[in-house]
């Protein structure tokens, strides 16, 4: 009670609040103009989010229950919404693994270049995803650099043994495990959905880990836990409800993709198209309430899948809470 | 009618240097002939896409795309007049081209003719009909040519008269009921065609770029352009024994022109790509001209081989569509899983 006293000696009182100043306290009366800012806030939103869903919707509408019933069942759709979801969800695991490797890196370990690679990060944002399609799908070319790494190799080392004055010491086939032709093939897909979710969960992770206070490692290392556990217990905890949604996004972003994929994979209706050729394919035969039906569908996992991890992030504060 | 006109001509993908020749040509003659000078705008891309964007307000004065089918469905959406089709000579379409074999130097895999292609162990890049307009061509041209559609000799005069009255009287279409063009469809996208792109370009880039494939099936101008983009040296031009008469059509988007006030230079513009002038350039870019004069000079590059007309043989575009490229028509059933 007399510390409050001392504040409010020490303190002058806030200045009347002005007629744009009407909230008395709280943060908000740091932002100038509330109702303004309020104002336009739910205008944009309304105008770049909401609004084209709700034609989207409202477009899907033109079917019957049962004509959209049918052409969400249809075997080529079906086939091209497992095909997305599970591409997505193994590229979002598989970032989920390395973007976060990535961004402990980058943040814990000083090591030269080290700025230079954290730019590098961001590159799949800024390259259009036409051109990583384009790179991707050439690489894994069966005698692409990549797609045909093993056969490059095996040329190279007899090549150096043919100067050295040796024959063929390497036979084309030996090193064909070094092969990864993925261009035209699912893996590919999954390869490139990779690339472009990259940057979300390593951007995500990065700040948290950045605000992390190393305290707390010592003091866990100080009760005899080893790193593994400290990591496990005392670290992952933290930085737990960044890294989902860093997932999170990484596998949305992956659902819609559409630039990149199309030049990787084969396309062959019922094997290798994605959902949102499968919009592109019923657009093109001007079937626009369809191509929304499909839209319908991918939006509706994709919002399931932010509300689930919003739940998870409050249920995981909320237990956090409750131990303090 | 004031002294300066702009038009929008939205195409499809292979024909910017075409019209990039024309337009050069056309705002010569038109300001001699009226005056008026005539500024050009072109837009490209996937003949479908084109049309959508038409439907939904892309102002094109004309339009110039890849199948008659994509104009009917801007007729459809009431942005031009029904009767469209007929309105210029050889179903409003100025130039045509065909469908063609694009092979490796050599033709290591001996690719001659349409059954070719469906021996085990060759590969064809083929864009997907329901994105591309070249590739519903080049399906219509493997199902007519197996089942042996008859043919005209569209050099000359006579050849050109023939297939038009045959393609007025023609009242049934057997062609539909063969099964030996289903199997031969069926057995060709499930077992020869490794990837199926989204557009003629992509898959032309697919075959010479990427290196993909035995035997690139597309537009003969795309053929062409491949040769001439990535050498002579690296490719050949296979021609089978018959394909198919292609037809990108050219309509004024009635709609449009009424309401800026162009349908006069529109109009003149369209009529333009009939004269000998225009019809020598449409050659130069590897089209085939309706002319026969200038058919007859490029006839080393563009060999008169018997085409057949999707009027006579598959009784028009609605009709081919509904059987086969519609939502669930047959080209989806191939690809269903054997239930």
């Amino acid at each position: 009670m007399t510390g409050n006293a001392v504040t409010e000696d020490r303190f002058p009182p806030s200045p009347p609040a002005g007629k744009l100043f009407r909230s008395p306290s709280g943060p908000s009366r740091l932002i100038p103009g509330l109702p303004l800012t309020l104002g336009y806030t739910l205008f944009y939103l309304s105008a770049l989010v909401l609004i084209p869903l709700a034609g989207m919707v409202f477009k899907t509408t033109q079917l019957s229950w049962s004509e959209f019933w049918q052409t969400i069942t249809d075997p080529i759709v079906m086939a091209s919404f497992k095909l997305t979801f599970t591409a997505s969800a193994i590229a979002a695991a598989v970032n989920g693994i390395f973007g976060l490797i990535v961004a402990w890196v980058l943040v814990r370990e000083p090591f030269p270049g080290r700025r230079f690679f954290d730019a590098l990060i961001d590159l799949p944002f800024a390259l259009p995803t036409a051109v990583a399609g384009l790179t991707f799908s050439s690489l894994f070319l069966a005698n692409g650099w990549i797609g045909g790494l093993g056969r490059h190799l095996a040329d190279l080392v007899n090549w150096l043994a043919g100067l050295a004055g040796f024959g063929e010491i390497v036979s084309a086939d030996a090193l064909s495990w070094l092969n990864f032709p993925y261009s035209n093939t699912n893996t590919g897909i999954v390869l490139v959905l990779i690339f472009v979710g990259l940057p979300f969960v390593v951007r995500t992770v990065q700040p948290v880990l950045r605000e992390w206070d190393t305290e707390n490692e010592h003091a866990a290392l100080s009760f005899g836990a080893n790193s593994w556990t400290i990591f496990r217990r005392v670290i992952f905890p933290e930085i737990f409800p960044a890294w989902l949604s860093g997932v999170a996004l990484a596998f949305a972003r992956a659902i819609g993709e559409y630039g990149s994929v199309i030049f990787i994979a084969g396309n062959i209706p019922g094997k290798s198209q994605i959902a949102p050729l499968q919009i592109v394919i019923k657009l093109d035969d001007f079937r626009t309430a369809q191509a929304t039906a499909i839209g319908i569908v991918l939006l509706f996992f994709s919002l399931l899948l932010l509300l689930g991890i919003n739940g998870i992030e409050w249920w995981t504060r909320r237990r956090e809470h409750r131990v303090a | 009618m004031s002294e300066e006109a702009k038009l929008l001509n939205v195409s499809y993908d292979p024909t910017r240097e075409l019209y990039t020749d024309i337009n050069a040509v056309f705002a010569e003659h038109y300001k001699a002939r009226t005056g008026v000078s005539v500024t050009f705008e072109q837009s490209h891309g996937g003949s479908s896409k084109q049309a959508r964007s038409v439907i939904d307000g892309l102002k094109a004065d004309v339009v110039t795309l890849g199948a008659g089918w994509d104009i009917t469905a801007i007729e459809r959406a009431g942005l031009i007049n029904p009767g469209w089709q007929e309105k210029l000579p050889y179903n409003s379409s100025p130039y045509t081209s065909t469908v063609g074999f694009l092979v490796r130097k050599g033709n290591p895999k001996n690719i001659r003719d349409w059954k070719d292609l469906t021996r085990p162990g060759v590969q064809v890049i083929v864009p997907n009909p329901k994105t591309g307009a070249a590739a519903r061509w080049a399906f219509l041209a493997l199902w007519g040519a197996t089942a042996n559609a008859k043919t005209h000799d569209l050099t000359t005069f006579q050849g050109l008269k023939d297939a038009q009255e045959a393609a007025h009287s023609a009242r049934d279409f057997p062609v539909y009921q063969n099964a030996e063009a289903r199997a031969v469809i069926e057995k060709f996208y499930n077992n020869n065609v490794p990837v199926l792109d989204t557009g003629a370009r992509g898959a032309t880039v697919t075959f010479a770029q990427k290196q993909l494939g035995d035997v690139l099936l597309n537009w003969e101008n795309e053929l062409w352009l491949a040769l001439d983009e990535f050498g002579k040296d690296k490719f050949e031009i296979v021609y089978p024994s018959s394909s198919i008469l292609g037809e990108p059509p050219v309509a004024v988007v009635d709609e449009v022109v009424d309401k800026k006030g162009t349908r006069d230079v529109a109009e003149a513009y369209l009529k333009f790509l009939y004269t000998p002038e225009a019809q020598e350039i449409v050659a130069q870019n590897h089209y085939r001209p309706r002319d026969v004069e200038a058919m007859k000079k490029y006839s080393s590059d563009m060999p008169p081989i018997p085409l057949f007309t999707i009027d006579e043989i598959f009784g028009g575009w609605p009709t081919a569509q509904e059987a086969f490229f519609a939502d669930g028509a047959l080209f989806d059933q191939i690809y269903r899983p054997a239930k």
